[in-house]
């Protein structure tokens, strides 16, 4: 293998030239690309329908999947997507506004973090597997791992495409969209698998703990720059890739992890855009909308 | 099916019917019949199945006995002649998503796929923003709105698939006298204009009264139906609560209901 230099240079083509040159820092950026597009477009759907401690409980309920697999020396990815799938569908099944249940879901979350503890546990092996699961372990991911990401990719992608206009009706308007005729609950199931593998993938980048960084936090960011969907989730996958992007980037050249770098940027960038730009804009269109009470809807 | 298909002018007819929840009938015997562009006024305390007559409308309840016939055939769910405005919306002050989107998804949100370009829908959402006066709100956020601005979105992206039939469920409840005043003007006008047969659940008759062809009052298990001077008598209302009840009607032609729990005639 040629040598690929590592030193930091005032040249910024330089860099990113010696970037590229490193096989596992291509890997790194390929999964993490897939994955930020895929979390930017799901994401949009998970706050929109206020779904983020739900997304938040699949990657629990799905580590305790990982752990499972790690400790029967199955892929802890197949162990993530059996687990969080499992989360989703029941969590579907637990009927319409599964966000209202947050008692339930913290109940089987909780459960699920104590199940994972005793798979560690019970594995003697080397821990890191674990961390990476926990933490993320972009800079690990080999070449298979980036196909079966694209793979799992372009399902998302068409899966969202196909049910988008009617997830946005039942999410915008749900007792409009069961009275015309939307099957509500195949919905609800459809996409709540579409976030457990979307979470299953993002986990490989971003760890179990750290995975709204990528799910919820551009789409909520989105959500304050741009009120036509499309737009928005545009503006969400650009959120995500630019933060995965520079997160490689920054922490290739520093010997800080990749996933404080990403949720640090978009934490960032949410709070600038929440706090500065939201009020500075919004004030110009309809003043005082900022200053109304919320439940003030009398008017 | 077209309207135009049906015998007569009745829209929505129902015999003998009788509708609840697990088995429990929560108001039986109903028998009523509206027409083309008939404005009916639903009237009742909390809980007696006001908005069950609306799931039973729109097919997304079994009725336990009797029959109902909306365009002349059992109602079923998903029916596009329907134009539906619930309670309540899953909308907030989070929601940050222009009302344009949600008029246009009153039309196309059914569809399934996904078409980028797909901008089929935008001329009948700005028809129908116009039409519930809404169109300054199209760039504007859900989340922004106040109570009467989102309630002339909802007739908008009620009347976007261009209904033969309105519910309206409620959509004068937290709103001052101006602004009931102007939606009830709205409605009223949409029903004239276009033919369209509206039923509205309200909690005050007095507004009504001046647009309304008939009333309908839900109590005690029982539903009385017809015009405002059929139902909104103290022997009518009487005998549907079972309880001594008089109707005062001042100069102004508002009425009074004495003797009801619940205040359904004030006088504003």
């Amino acid at each position: 293998m040629s040598f690929c230099p590592s030193a930091f240079s005032p040249n910024i083509l330089t860099d990113l030239a010696n970037i590229w040159c490193w096989s596992f820092m291509r890997n790194a950026i390929e999964a993490g690309t897939l994955t930020a597009v895929v979390a930017g477009v799901t994401g949009y759907f998970v706050v929109l329908r206020k779904s983020a401690f739900t997304a938040h409980a699949f990657s629990e309920i799905g580590f305790a999947g990982a752990a499972w697999a790690v400790l029967s020396g199955v892929s802890p990815l197949a162990g993530l997507l059996i687990g969080s799938n499992l989360g989703g569908i029941g969590i579907a099944l637990l009927g319409r506004r599964a966000t209202n249940r947050d008692t339930q879901i913290g109940i089987v979350l909780a459960f699920s973090l104590g199940l994972g503890l005793l798979f560690i546990s019970l594995y003697s092996g080397y821990a890191e597997q674990t961390y990476a699961i926990l933490f993320g372990e972009i800079l690990g991911v080999s070449p298979d791992q980036v196909s079966e990401t694209a793979v799992a990719a372009a399902m998302i992608l068409v899966g969202m495409g196909v049910i988008y206009r009617p997830l946005l009706f039942s999410s915008l308007d749900e007792d409009v969209a069961e009275a015309k005729g939307m099957p509500l609950l195949a919905l609800g199931m459809a996409f709540m698998v579409i976030v457990a593998v979307a979470v299953s993938f993002s986990v490989e980048v971003t760890g179990v703990l750290l995975v709204f960084s990528l799910m919820v936090t551009p789409g909520a960011t989105a959500q304050y720059l741009a009120s036509k969907p499309s737009r928005a989730i545009l503006t969400s996958v650009l959120i995500a890739l630019v933060a995965t992007w520079l997160g490689l980037f920054l922490s290739f050249y520093t010997p800080y992890p990749v996933s404080f770098f990403i949720t640090g940027e978009v934490f960032g960038f949410y709070l600038f855009i929440r706090f500065v730009y939201a009020r500075l804009r919004w004030e110009k269109i309809s003043p005082g909308s900022l200053l109304r009470a919320p439940m003030d809807r009398s008017g | 099916m077209s309207v135009t298909a049906v015998a007569g002018s009745e829209l929505i007819s129902a015999e003998n019917l009788a509708a609840g929840y697990e088995g429990r009938a929560l108001w039986s015997g109903a028998s009523f019949s509206f027409g083309k562009g008939e404005f009916v006024a639903i009237l009742g305390p909390n809980g007696a199945g006001k908005t069950t007559l609306f799931r039973v409308l729109l097919g997304l309840l079994r009725p336990i006995s009797g029959s109902v016939r909306i365009f002349g055939s059992a109602p079923r769910r998903g029916n596009p002649h329907i134009g539906y405005i619930p309670q309540r919306h899953t909308i907030d002050t989070e929601t940050n998503v222009e009302c344009l989107e949600l008029v246009r998804l009153g039309l196309s949100g059914t569809r399934w796929g996904f078409s980028p370009l797909g901008q089929g829908d935008r001329d009948e959402a700005w028809a129908a923003l116009q039409a519930a006066g809404a169109e300054g709100l199209a760039h504007r956020r859900l989340g922004a709105l106040s109570g009467g601005e989102l309630q002339r979105v909802f007739l908008a992206e009620a009347l976007v698939s261009n209904p033969d039939v309105l519910l309206l469920d409620e959509p004068l409840s937290n709103l001052d006298i101006k602004r009931e005043t102007e939606l009830l003007h709205l409605v009223n006008n949409v029903v004239r204009t276009r033919g369209v047969t509206a039923l509205l659940i309200a909690h005050n008759i007095n507004p009504l009264l001046p647009h309304m062809n008939k009333v309908m009052y839900i109590a005690n298990g029982r539903m009385a139906t017809g015009t405002p001077t059929q139902v909104l008598t103290s022997e009518s209302l009487t005998r549907l609560y079972g309880v001594q009840v008089e109707v005062l009607k001042d100069p102004h032609g508002n009425v009074a209901i004495i003797g009801v729990e619940e205040h359904h005639g004030d006088i504003p």
